[in-house]
């Protein structure tokens, strides 16, 4: 377990962190989330011995980070954020370096597990100057996961990354992670709701939000959300509020040709497809649209990190 | 200090040097232009001696030193790798351990390729062997104390060419103070390098010289540790 206690740190007059207190299970994926700027990195920094937090405490299983921080960095594995690389090694040359600095038994058996784990046995003699984006990602994740480290950091690991390379990462994820306490930052919300089992909101280096996915999704005061177009009058965002009860706010979601699409909220869970059905009928509007929508981790997080 | 870490360290500085083409082409450069120095007196004037070698090698490194080390640092900031470093169980002190004697290493091979220069004249005609050896000490004791200046540079920035600068004004303060004993009062001008250089390549090894360089890189490399102790 890692228990995180008023973390706290500054840069100059900057507090880039104020305070965060969090504990972190074993075995769980926690997906650090906030906009960019909010403390993400400087907190995983933190974490991982890289910055000295100027108040507060790490302790990983009763260990403190401030009286053993070897100790504590041979349990961590890390991906930094933007993954530096030293371009003029080769790959086989990067990972001896790292199995040597983690004091790796039989350094070339696990470099080769490792290289099939992350699928870059191939590339092993190439230069990592030479590599493409997608192949530097899986060699930074192979690294950080070289001495099998029971905590995972990983710093933005899918930023810059196209869909698929993405895609591969997660998949890299998901196989490493049994057994396993991962540490993820992102801005990608569908990332975090795929992989997280917990998710921890930053704002402006505060904690915003914490909890399950299922959790956070309680906290929005958006209580039903309702897509709705069709051929509709060009009125109809400032009629409907009168003509069906309890609606929040009506915005235009979208329009092709003659036809508009709306998200309308509303006040209570209440769900108001049957009433603006027989709206439509009742007006004779053409509807191609009628569906709804439960408040996405988006919303929340917009909710919580603007204004 | 753990001497394991120390020697991966070094041998990941030494791999990175001549995995890109920057210490071989500084390397030739240095030699073709210390050799353009040497070969003159040899032949022009017929002396069978490296003392012109000697004394015009300062210069040299001058410009030399600074080139090799001016990455060593530098380079891992600008591109973030001195996270992965810094992340590693490795202590900062081993780190910079590790890269100055990795970047003393290359400086030290380089200056070894031209041992040849005494060897050549060896083949040519008499040569005072002593003074040589004890000339080429001091070659290396120098080449030593401006590396730890040159890794003090890098240490202080992000960028190459600053760094490069910030190492060549440091070995030139050093250089300087030795040389204006006119305007200077002594006991500076004995901080400068130059009255104990002189004297190793007369073919005088005087303990205090030896001092002298070594306090001067332990005083630097001390410095460079409590820049790199302390955080970006």
């Amino acid at each position: 377990m890692i228990s995180i206690t008023g973390l706290t740190k500054r840069f100059g007059s900057v507090t880039a962190v104020n305070g965060i207190s969090a504990e972190i299970r074993d075995n769980e994926i926690l997906g650090l989330l906030g906009p960019n700027g909010a403390g993400k990195t400087t907190t995983m920094r933190m974490l991982t011995g890289f910055l000295t937090p100027d108040e507060g405490t790490i302790a990983v299983d009763g260990v403190s980070a401030a009286d053993a921080p070897m100790e504590l960095q041979r349990m961590i594995g890390y991906l930094p954020e933007n993954n530096p690389l030293y371009e003029d090694m080769n790959v086989f040359e990067y990972l001896s370096f790292v199995a040597a600095a983690r004091e790796i038994a039989q350094p070339r058996r696990r470099i080769g597990e490792v290289a099939d784990l992350c699928r870059i046995r191939d590339m092993l003699t190439r230069s990592i100057g030479e590599l493409s984006k997608g192949y530097r990602q899986r060699v930074g994740f192979a690294a950080a996961i070289l001495h099998d480290p029971k905590i995972l950091i990983l710093d933005e690991p899918t930023a810059g990354l196209d869909p698929n390379q993405a895609r591969e990462v997660r998949q890299l994820i998901n196989e490493f992670k049994k057994n396993k306490t991962i540490v993820l930052s992102t801005h990608i919300l569908p990332e975090v709701e795929e992989v997280a089992d917990r998710v921890v909101i930053i704002n402006r280096g505060s904690i915003a939000a914490q909890g399950s996915i299922a959790e956070l999704h309680s906290l929005t005061t958006r209580r039903g959300i309702v897509r709705f177009g069709g051929a509709l009058p060009k009125d109809f965002a400032v009629r409907l509020p009168g003509l069906i009860p309890g609606i929040q706010s009506v915005e235009l979601a979208g329009s092709e040709g003659d036809r508009v699409e709306y998200e309308i909220q509303t006040t209570t869970a209440e769900d108001i497809r049957p009433a603006l059905f027989a709206l439509a009928v009742k007006e004779g509007w053409t509807v191609t649209e009628l569906h709804r929508v439960s408040a996405s981790l988006e919303h929340i997080f917009r909710d919580l990190t603007i204004g | 200090m753990n001497l394991k870490n120390v020697r991966s360290i070094a041998a990941k500085e030494l791999a990175l040097y001549f995995n890109a083409p920057i210490a071989y082409i500084v390397i030739a450069c240095f030699l073709l232009l210390t050799g353009f120095f040497f070969t003159r007196p040899v032949f022009v004037q017929n002396f069978a001696t490296i003392r012109h070698y000697l004394e015009m090698l300062p210069l040299f490194m001058l410009f030399f030193i600074p080139a090799i080390t001016m990455r060593i640092y530098s380079e891992e900031y600008k591109t973030g790798t001195i996270e992965l470093m810094y992340t590693l169980p490795f202590t900062r002190v081993e780190v910079l351990a590790g890269k100055y004697l990795a970047s003393a290493a290359v400086i030290g091979a380089a200056l070894a390729l031209t041992l040849v220069y005494p060897l050549s004249i060896l083949l040519l005609g008499p040569l005072d062997i002593g003074a040589a050896a004890a000339g080429f000490l001091g070659a290396f004791l120098l080449a030593l104390m401006f590396t730890s200046m040159g890794v003090l540079g890098s240490s202080l920035t992000r960028n190459q060419i600053v760094s490069f600068i910030l190492g060549f004004l440091l070995m030139f303060v050093f250089f300087i103070i030795g040389k204006l004993t006119m305007f200077l009062p002594p006991a500076v001008t004995y901080a400068g390098f130059d009255l104990h250089y002189d004297n190793f390549v007369r073919g005088v090894v005087d303990l205090r010289d030896v001092v002298y360089f070594c306090s001067v890189t332990g005083a630097i490399l001390y410095i460079t540790h409590l820049v790199t102790a302390k955080e970006q």
